[in-house]
């Protein structure tokens, strides 16, 4: 997902506070920035949000490509306010991990160098415009299953962020399926490109999710923290029940030979994809790994002395009405 | 309040954050359309004042949320403490007579 692999951290802690704690967390009580919490919380919970909000972030790479090629001014709008969407989306999410007691720049400096990750999804290029249509449809679609029961999350600076972010999402999903309709029903070259992209985001979307179950060693106790709501296979599978038929209605192929229903499980049958591949772009060996975290440093450090003036001034402002009173 | 902390938010318990240079942390406060009461939407972090309210203009007013904003600087707001809880609140807890259901109107009273 936006957060893949987390690893929760074991906590050895004052057995009864521990015991209060999770009783609190098993009535869905929500946990407040000052109330306690153990540390093995707060850290999983550090690295969760902030993998998040890095996701968000890194997420508007691929997507502020089309911007200045869009096909009409109306889509150029229109994917704008996405991208601007997701810059927001990461600043909720920012502001929730900073009430764990981490600043903003500690996180943004783990970002870039790299110690912290952002979802494997965003490692991909997007060659055409058709990518657009994929990315809203099943990169922003597989978040949304995974976005909506976190709105339930023990957290509550964490929750009511998932809020806010759930409020603005299906726009994003909507907007990349309509792209995929207006390709599939085009001419016959658009209709290529939209099988094209499906074909190159299918698997990329489905690991998303995270590894299999069987492999997936920490979801135990966040499950139990309640800051991880389903595991990774239930979300896979629910969000390939949904996407299948959407494919079908677009006239377009799931690049899958065995997807194929099951009468029996009520779901659709389909194949794992390639974890070698996905360990391989977590590793950092992705298409666009490099290419990422470079306009990400480039960015941060283009931008220093807008920050550092606009700080300048607001000291100096600040200093001059303490004269004058 | 009995124990009122300065910031609103306490230090973790892991190694003290490194005093930096960043921009201090707002919270932004938004009144809807329909005149209700200005309400806690977030934070962001901003240099001064007017990017503040700025800042919340383009991250929480995107879609009409709201016609008036307020920025408060986090480290202004003082807030109760969650160890509190119980007896902070204890006062109100045996006055039931402040709620109306409290009283018995006979129906022939008619509406009350
Ligand atoms: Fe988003
Ligand atoms: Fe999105």
């Amino acid at each position: 997902m936006y957060a893949q692999m987390i690893k929760s951290e074991a906590t050895k802690e004052d057995p009864e506070k521990l015991a209060a704690f999770q009783a609190r967390i098993d009535a869905d009580d929500k946990i407040e920035p000052k109330d306690w919490m153990p540390l093995g919380y707060r850290k999983t919970l550090v690295r969760q949000i902030g993998q998040h909000a890095h996701s968000e972030i890194v997420g508007q790479l691929p997507e502020g490509n089309w911007v200045t090629r869009a096909p009409t001014l109306e889509r150029k709008a229109i994917l704008l306010a996405k991208v601007q969407d997701e810059a927001g989306h990461g600043l909720y999410l920012y502001c929730a991990a900073e009430t764990l007691g981490v600043s903003r720049d500690e996180l943004t400096e783990d970002l870039l160098s790299g110690k912290m990750k952002y979802s494997s999804i965003f490692n991909y290029p997007t060659l055409t415009w058709a990518d657009m249509g994929a990315v809203g449809w099943l990169v922003d679609g597989a978040a949304i299953m995974n976005q909506v029961p976190l709105q339930r999350t023990s957290y509550g600076p964490y929750a009511r962020a998932m809020v806010r972010i759930c409020k603005e999402e299906s726009f994003h999903q909507r907007q990349g399926y309509d792209i995929m309709m207006k390709m599939a029903n085009g001419t016959s070259a658009q209709k290529r490109m939209a099988q094209d992209a499906l074909n190159r985001f299918w698997y990329p979307a489905l690991m998303m999710f995270g590894p299999s179950d069987k492999d997936s060693v920490h979801s135990e106790q966040s499950m139990a923290w309640k800051i991880k709501m389903n595991t990774n296979d239930e979300l896979r599978q629910k969000f390939v029940d949904q996407t299948v038929p959407q494919a079908e209605y677009l006239g377009l192929t799931v690049p899958d030979p065995a997807v194929k229903w099951n009468d029996k499980t009520k779901r659709y049958d389909f194949s794992e994809p390639d974890w070698d591949e996905f360990f391989d772009v977590i590793k950092g060996n992705g298409p666009c790994n490099t290419e990422r975290l470079a306009a990400r440093n480039r960015a941060w450090d283009d931008g220093a002395w807008v920050r550092d003036g606009f700080l300048a001034h607001a000291r100096k402002k600040a200093a001059r009405r303490m004269a004058a009173e | 309040m009995s124990s009122v902390n300065p910031a609103p938010y306490d230090a973790p318990e892991t190694e003290a954050a490194r005093p930096r240079d960043e921009w201090p942390l707002w919270e932004i406060f938004i009144r809807g359309q329909h005149g209700l009461n200005h309400r806690h939407v977030g934070s962001l972090h901003a240099a001064d004042a007017e990017m503040a309210v700025k800042n919340a203009r383009d991250v929480y007013t995107r879609r009409n949320e709201g016609v008036s904003i307020w920025a408060v600087e986090a480290r202004h707001i003082a807030a109760s403490s969650p160890s509190d809880k119980g007896p902070f609140y204890e006062p109100a807890q045996s006055k039931v007579y402040r709620h109306p259901t409290f009283f018995d109107i006979p129906d022939e009273a008619g509406h009350m």
